[in-house]
């Protein structure tokens, strides 16, 4: 039987406690095709594809596949049907090998296993697609970009032929992600047709043959990509147009007025190897001060080192000639620094307090929040919704735990709370990763702003783009030394580059 | 074959839930119970009427539910105080032990005291060797990360062992010399047993009414202070803890000792209230630190709730000390026990997740 849809989604409506996720949705998938869906955090994504996959059931709507109407009310229905996803949090045994992994589950499957049978499939299909990994490895042995091949041989194992990502490259190198770009071409030439979930416009207009744009839980159009442009794209997603350009600052920044001093700090990683050797850098007021390298070359432990989340092992941290006690969190936030980490709902926030909760996490310490060791719970009330009105964080209610909230708004609370607390000294760690583009321009002209009345801010990115259209200085680390401190005049992208893969320069002076 | 129905996430939980899972589960318990007393040729609904007869129905059925409620209370909140930051005190019993065992030791030297300054002091002494034993196992998880559950419970065994030494394999303070022949605790003088007030002409154990105190002091303690902000922060996420500058370990350390110190409290009031001297043989076979782990439970961890299911568990025990006989199967009370833990678990599913059913016909055969 053929037929011109794999997939057909028609006005489906699904409604959470407070929000509307999906409110009267149309998607169409064709055989043989990679089909993009773009939308900001909370557009919908999500929710759709939890539809689509029989972890929800949709309010309303209809949903036809192959042209005929079904309704799932389990992932085992869905995977029946033909449709399997990809998570962005693999669901992998790591103590399993591949092959035990993708038999794990399986529909149907008897009690026994046949072990070679199952081997050779996997290597069948691996060889195929070009998704090289060896069936007898145990998964925690295995890269995260191996890994997600397993997740995709698995569904392909169980016989999919609609398969859905959801933001695939996320954890990918820009290699792997080529590699996975040849292996959907591959998959779609045979017939099978891809979802390919993203916020990520270059690389949506790379890989899909048509593009769906979901914005605040309705369609917004269905486009060829051919006849499109990132720049339409963008504007469809936020509903306006968006520039990427460099921000201009309002007040020069004072690099020699230094608020923030880290001199020749060493400090260790979780494991106890030397993840900081010597690290020497200054921040001056409403200097912003950029640190490129590639994701492991110790910057999650020098932000954690300036926060007083990690010991140092030598050397000293000050802040306006104030020291910073060496792993006393405490110490720092008296200090007034503040710190947006990487991991914003385990460790910048505590995802299953109440929004009001986590506004007050690092003041409820101060006389105005509590006295006598008691808290003034109707003045942290009264803070929150003082900062969710001024944030424009989008909440039911400011006593909602901060874990049903969006990604873009869950970094909201985070800004609110840091930049309320007025502090000299800001740590920003990927403070857009994983963002929108709406929400990324908040969080930009919010950092940008805060420097322009003074603050001394140091941003922790791996996203080059971001380090120049931001800094006005840029550090680059190399497997825990600083290699290079450029001035952004001189700091071009393929010099850091250069330096952000460990090749020597001999311009760039060493901080 | 697939399931008849399907657990789906709660994004809210109703507020009604919060008793309303509880109470289920205690039914759930009950019938299962039932079941199984039918089946062993005994009439349930007979012996359920028996023991809410000998339980509650009367002043004085309430006043022996009483006794055995107030080291339930105490173990309870201990149980509670400390689950709640995640951190699995099994040791209730033996720091209730200990609690007797400080309490035991001021009641028996300060024999002639006025009487008002021998009840506080064992009180105090009761709370302090509860909170030393229980800052063992804070100090061990705060500092070396060892699992808190089986250090909580080897320190069980070892407190028993210590009872054990003191009264009959040792010549120690706590041991009676009077006694020939079988071994017994000194007994504490007149004016260390504690006072006990008539409330509508029911007597109420001095322990109970600071079970009561101490539940509402909990209780505020958790809602309305710092300590109990930070307490919270911790159990969600020790990695936002320690961003937002909570001092994870010494909470640790604070939290098992206060833990340690309620159930300190209870053996004071075991010493005080009821037995009147170290009963070496009685604390360990009351197990009321393993029971409070049930109230606790069945609680949901709420401080208050706490005393109140104390008192319900403890009038079932009552009833089965009462009834035990012929007719009555001495491990029923032990049963509808596990029972309640195990049903009131499974309850904290339906609180996290509401069961849906599976009806809708599946596509009969996948195109191709």
């Amino acid at each position: 039987m053929t037929s011109k849809t794999a997939v057909k989604m028609t006005g489906i409506v699904k409604r959470f406690p407070g929000v509307i996720a999906n409110d009267g949705v149309d998607f169409e998938l064709r055989p043989g095709e990679v089909h993009a869906l773009l939308g900001e955090n909370g557009a919908g994504k999500s929710t759709l594809s939890n539809i689509l996959t029989g972890l929800y059931r949709p309010d309303a709507g209809r949903l036809d596949i192959d042209g005929e109407p079904v309704s799932f009310s389990s992932p085992r229905d869905a995977l029946e049907a033909g449709i399997g996803m990809v998570h962005q949090h693999f669901r992998l045994v790591p103590t399993f090998t591949v092959a035990e992994n993708i038999v794990l589950g399986e529909a149907g499957a008897s009690v026994f296993v046949n072990r070679d049978r199952v081997i050779a499939r996997v290597q069948e299909l691996s060889e195929r697609y070009h998704l090289a990994v060896d069936p007898m490895a145990k998964v925690w042995q295995l890269s995260v970009g191996e890994q997600q091949r397993v997740e995709i041989l698995k569904i392909l194992y169980r016989g999919a032929r609609v398969l859905i990502l959801d933001e695939p490259t996320a954890v990918l190198t820009p290699i792997e992600a080529d590699a996975l770009f040849m292996t959907l071409r591959s998959m779609v030439a045979e017939g099978r047709s891809i979802i390919f979930i993203s916020h990520k416009l270059d690389e949506v207009m790379a890989v899909a043959d048509r593009i769906t744009v979901l914005r605040g839980g309705k369609t917004v159009g269905c486009v060829d990509t051919a006849s499109t442009s990132t720049k339409d794209l963008a504007s469809m997603m936020v509903g306006r147009s968006v520039e990427f350009t460099r921000v201009t600052r309002q007040q020069p920044a004072t690099p020699d007025d230094i608020v923030l001093q880290v001199s020749v700090v060493s400090a260790l990683d979780d494991r106890g190897r030397l993840a900081l050797t010597d690290v020497s850098l200054s921040v001056g007021r409403g200097e912003i001060v950029g640190v490129a390298g590639v994701a492991g070359n110790g910057q999650r432990e020098l932000a954690e080192v300036i926060a007083g989340m990690r010991s140092i092992s030598s050397g000293s941290i000050a802040v306006e000639g104030q020291p910073i006690k060496s792993g006393r969190a405490r110490s720092a936030i008296e200090q007034g620094i503040a710190h947006i980490p990487e991991d914003r709902l385990h460790t910048g926030l505590a995802a299953s307090h109440s929004v009001e909760d986590n506004m007050a996490l690092k003041n409820y310490r101060t006389s105005a929040l509590s006295r006598f060791r008691i808290l003034r719970r109707k003045a942290i009330r009264h803070q929150a919704a003082d900062l969710v009105e001024r944030y424009d964080v989008k909440t039911p209610d400011t006593r909602t735990p901060v874990r049903l909230l969006s990604g873009g708004n869950v970094q909201k609370v985070l800004l609110a709370r840091e930049f309320s607390s007025l502090p000299r000294v800001l740590i920003a760690a990927s403070p857009t990763r994983g963002l929108d583009v709406g929400a990324i321009e908040t969080v930009r002209s919010r950092l940008v702003e805060a420097a322009d009345r003074g603050l001394g801010v140091l941003l922790i990115s791996e996203d080059l783009d971001e380090i120049l259209s931001l800094s006005d200085r840029v550090l680059v680390v190399y497997e825990g030394r600083l290699v290079a401190n450029l001035p952004i005049e001189t700091a071009d992208r393929s010099r850091i580059g250069l330096l952000m893969g460990g090749s020597v320069d001999g311009v760039g002076a060493r901080s | 074959m697939r399931s008849p129905i399907r657990f789906e996430k709660r994004l809210t939980q109703p507020a009604w839930l919060s008793w309303g899972i509880p109470l289920l589960s205690l039914l759930i318990a009950l019938v299962i119970g039932g079941i199984v007393l039918q089946i062993t040729g005994k009439d349930a609904l007979d012996v359920y009427d028996r023991i809410f007869e000998r339980g509650f129905a009367s002043k004085r059925a309430i006043q022996g539910s009483l006794i055995t409620a107030t080291p339930l209370a105490f173990t309870g909140l201990c149980a509670a105080v400390a689950f709640r930051m995640g951190v699995i005190n099994i040791g209730g019993e033996g720091q209730l032990y200990v609690g007797a065992i400080g309490a035991s030791m001021v009641g028996i030297a300060m024999d002639g005291q006025p009487v008002g300054f021998v009840v506080v002091c064992m009180l105090v002494m009761g709370m302090l060797f509860g909170a030393a034993y229980g800052s063992i196992v804070g100090v061990l998880r705060a500092r070396f990360n060892t699992n808190e559950i089986i250090t909580s419970l080897m320190l069980n065994y070892i407190a028993g062992i210590l009872l054990n030494y003191l009264i009959f394999n040792s010549r120690s303070y706590w041991r009676d010399p009077r006694t020939q022949g079988f071994p017994s605790g000194k007994p504490i003088g007149d004016r260390g047993e504690w006072t006990k007030f008539s409330i509508f002409g029911v007597s109420v154990p001095l322990g109970f009414l600071i079970a009561i105190l101490a539940g509402g002091a909990v209780w505020l303690l958790y809602k309305r202070t710092r300590f109990g902000f930070e307490v919270g922060v911790i159990a969600d996420s020790p990695r936002a803890a320690a961003y937002a500058g909570i001092r994870t370990r010494w909470t640790i350390v604070a939290v098992m000792a206060l833990s340690g110190a309620l159930a300190g409290l209870g053996g004071a009031s075991d010493v005080g209230d009821f037995r009147h001297l170290l009963d070496a043989k009685g604390l360990q076979l009351s197990n009321y630190g393993y029971t409070g782990i049930v109230v606790a439970a069945l609680a949901r961890l709420n401080p208050l709730a706490t005393i109140f299911v104390a008192v319900l568990i403890g009038g079932l025990t009552n009833a089965g000390y009462a009834l035990q006989g012929p007719d009555f199967p001495s491990g029923l009370v032990g049963t509808l026990q596990g029972l309640i833990l195990f049903s009131s678990v499974a309850g904290e599913v339906l609180l996290r997740y509401r069961i849906r059913q599976n009806r809708t016909p599946r596509r009969e055969a996948v195109a191709s």
